[in-house]
């Protein structure tokens, strides 16, 4: 062939070989790519929380309005039972629920973070980490609409928690890491296996209720040593210990740690091994 | 250089909802031909095989072939979108895919909303995202429609809008499907001129088509599918012309 002008450098260079899928490699680029690309991920979390909302006049702080409403009928409800002061249960309550609902939904959507991008998956090149990273804006976006919602019966009750308040960041930065692992991997396994998502709703609803949400960890008595082992407790404790408890234990934290790291790992594992058949699975 | 190379290239489609098993033995005794059972008993479609091929620069390739033959599902492979189960694929070039119009499109978002949307799914920064939407407005006509709600547009308008989107790109490797050419009369005059541009542009393009007018207009070689084997391929005259024409449908004219 004749050539006149000087081939350009090649910005792309696209190869697949199936005896040697490179499969880590592509794994790392996929989370580089798709993190660099947050701002679509972000401006489609925004979508889903618009569209969700189409035509209501309250929008997303129907979220704040139903939260509080359940917090206020539960807090009088269960004080009485459990015959506790309302202003030391509430603002306990409160805390737990909220950060309780957050952590169901992100588990719950988590389950439909790739199901429900299968149009998108299907027609264009795009990093799956994006529609991961979606699926945690979109719950972001939602817990700004209920967690001021602690700020709120912490200023009724003249509840003021000390400087160690300042631990429930570090709190809301691992679940928020959690959120990341848990979109992933539970998106690609109810992907594959569609019978998932029925069960995770129904751990959830069990976990609800075997975990101290509703009740305080002191009721447990002896028992109250395995706690640790559960990670829905030790991931709600990370934010509401230091918020009304004075700070949570340190085996709380190391539980909540630990169960961060397994997600994690355990997430990226499947993500290396599984990234090349989503497109089949959705 | 862009160019495309295939190697024993081969993509199965599990099918991980046939799970009885009288269904699995009355499927599989039925196609003997595509259908098979991989090495874990699952059932899976062999939608390409051993496809080998070398494009190169300059070359627009048409793929041909009837429903099912696998053409789409080898502009999505190219596109990185399905990885094989077997060979090798090499891509150089930026790739531009124009497989599916309305894809990443939100219905309940305004045309403008959309053109934004579009400019983050490729990666644009902010200023050519304006850009691209300055240059969409003005060839898709739209005028005041651009900023409202694409689900009140009508059907001709919303591929006048998938269209202008589409088609602002300028890649090295094009992978388009035919719905590209679908559109009424006079958009497509319009139309043509900017395809053609686009086509002039890019190094290597990729055609899926069933038309042969489309196939011997726009391009110079062809690959014709069957079953997901390559029966054909070579220049656009000798391969297409083997193609049956269209049973009349008993209409005069």
């Amino acid at each position: 062939m004749l050539q006149t002008t000087m081939p350009p450098p090649l910005s792309v260079l696209y190869v697949t070989d199936a005896n040697r899928p490179r499969r880590m490699e592509r794994a790392l680029e996929d989370l580089a790519t798709g993190f660099a690309r947050w701002r679509l991920a972000a401006a489609l979390a925004r979508l889903d929380i618009r569209n969700r909302y189409r035509g209501s006049v309250l929008g997303p702080f129907w979220l704040s309005l139903s939260t509080a409403v359940m917090v206020v009928a539960l807090g009088l409800l269960y004080s009485t039972l459990f015959s506790m002061p309302l202003d030391e249960y509430l603002p306990y309550l409160a805390v737990s629920l909220i950060v309780w609902n957050l952590v169901s939904q992100v588990v719950t959507e988590g389950c439909a973070s790739l199901t429900s991008a299968e149009g998108v998956i299907r027609q264009l090149t795009l990093p799956y980490t994006v529609h991961a990273l979606r699926c945690v804006f979109r719950n972001a976006a939602a817990a700004a609409h209920s967690l001021p919602l602690i700020l709120v019966v912490f200023l009724f009750f003249g509840h003021v928690p000390g400087p160690e308040a300042l631990l429930a960041l570090p709190g809301l930065l691992l679940l928020g890491v959690n959120a990341f692992a848990l979109s992933l991997i539970l998106g690609m396994v109810c992907a594959r296996f569609r019978d998932i998502p029925p069960i995770i709703s129904n751990v959830l609803q069990l976990a609800f209720f075997m975990s101290p949400v509703l009740w305080k960890p002191e009721l447990l008595g002896e028992q109250q040593a395995w706690l640790p082992l559960n990670p829905f407790y030790t991931l709600l404790e990370v934010v509401r210990g230091p918020l009304v408890e004075g700070g949570a234990a340190l085996e709380v934290w190391a539980s909540a740690i630990g169960f961060t790291l397994l997600s994690c790992a355990l997430s990226f594992a499947f993500f290396v091994r599984f990234r090349g058949r989503i497109a089949f699975w959705v | 250089m862009p160019h495309i190379r295939a190697e024993g290239l081969a993509v199965e489609f599990p099918l991980y909802h046939v799970g009885a098993r009288s269904l699995k033995k009355r499927l599989l005794a039925r196609t003997p031909l595509r259908l098979r059972q991989d090495e874990s008993n699952r059932v899976v479609v062999a939608a390409l095989r051993d496809l080998s091929f070398v494009i190169n620069r300059g070359e627009r390739v048409a793929l041909v072939g009837g429903n099912g033959a696998g053409k789409t599902t080898l502009l999505r492979t190219l596109a990185g979108i399905y990885e094989p189960v077997a060979g090798r694929l090499e891509v150089a070039g930026s790739v531009g895919s124009l497989i599916d119009p309305a894809a990443g499109m939100d219905q309940v978002s305004t045309g403008r909303e959309n053109i934004m949307l579009r400019a983050l799914f490729r990666g644009m920064d902010d200023a050519e995202a304006l850009e691209m939407a300055e240059e969409i407005g003005q060839f898709s006509g739209l005028g005041e429609f651009l900023d409202v709600p694409v689900r009140s547009y009508s059907a001709g308008m919303q591929v006048r809008l998938s269209f202008a989107m589409a088609t602002v790109i300028t890649p090295e490797v094009l992978l388009m499907d035919e719905w590209l050419l679908a559109g009424d009369a006079d958009f497509m005059q319009r139309a043509q001129e900017r395809l053609g541009r686009l086509v002039e542009g890019a190094d290597i393009m990729v055609l899926a088509t069933h038309n042969t007018k489309v196939a011997r207009e726009w391009c110079t070689r062809a690959i014709r599918l069957e079953a997901g084997r390559i029966v054909a391929d070579g220049p656009v005259e000798e391969v297409v012309v083997d193609s049956p024409p269209l049973a009349p449908l008993g209409v005069a004219g």
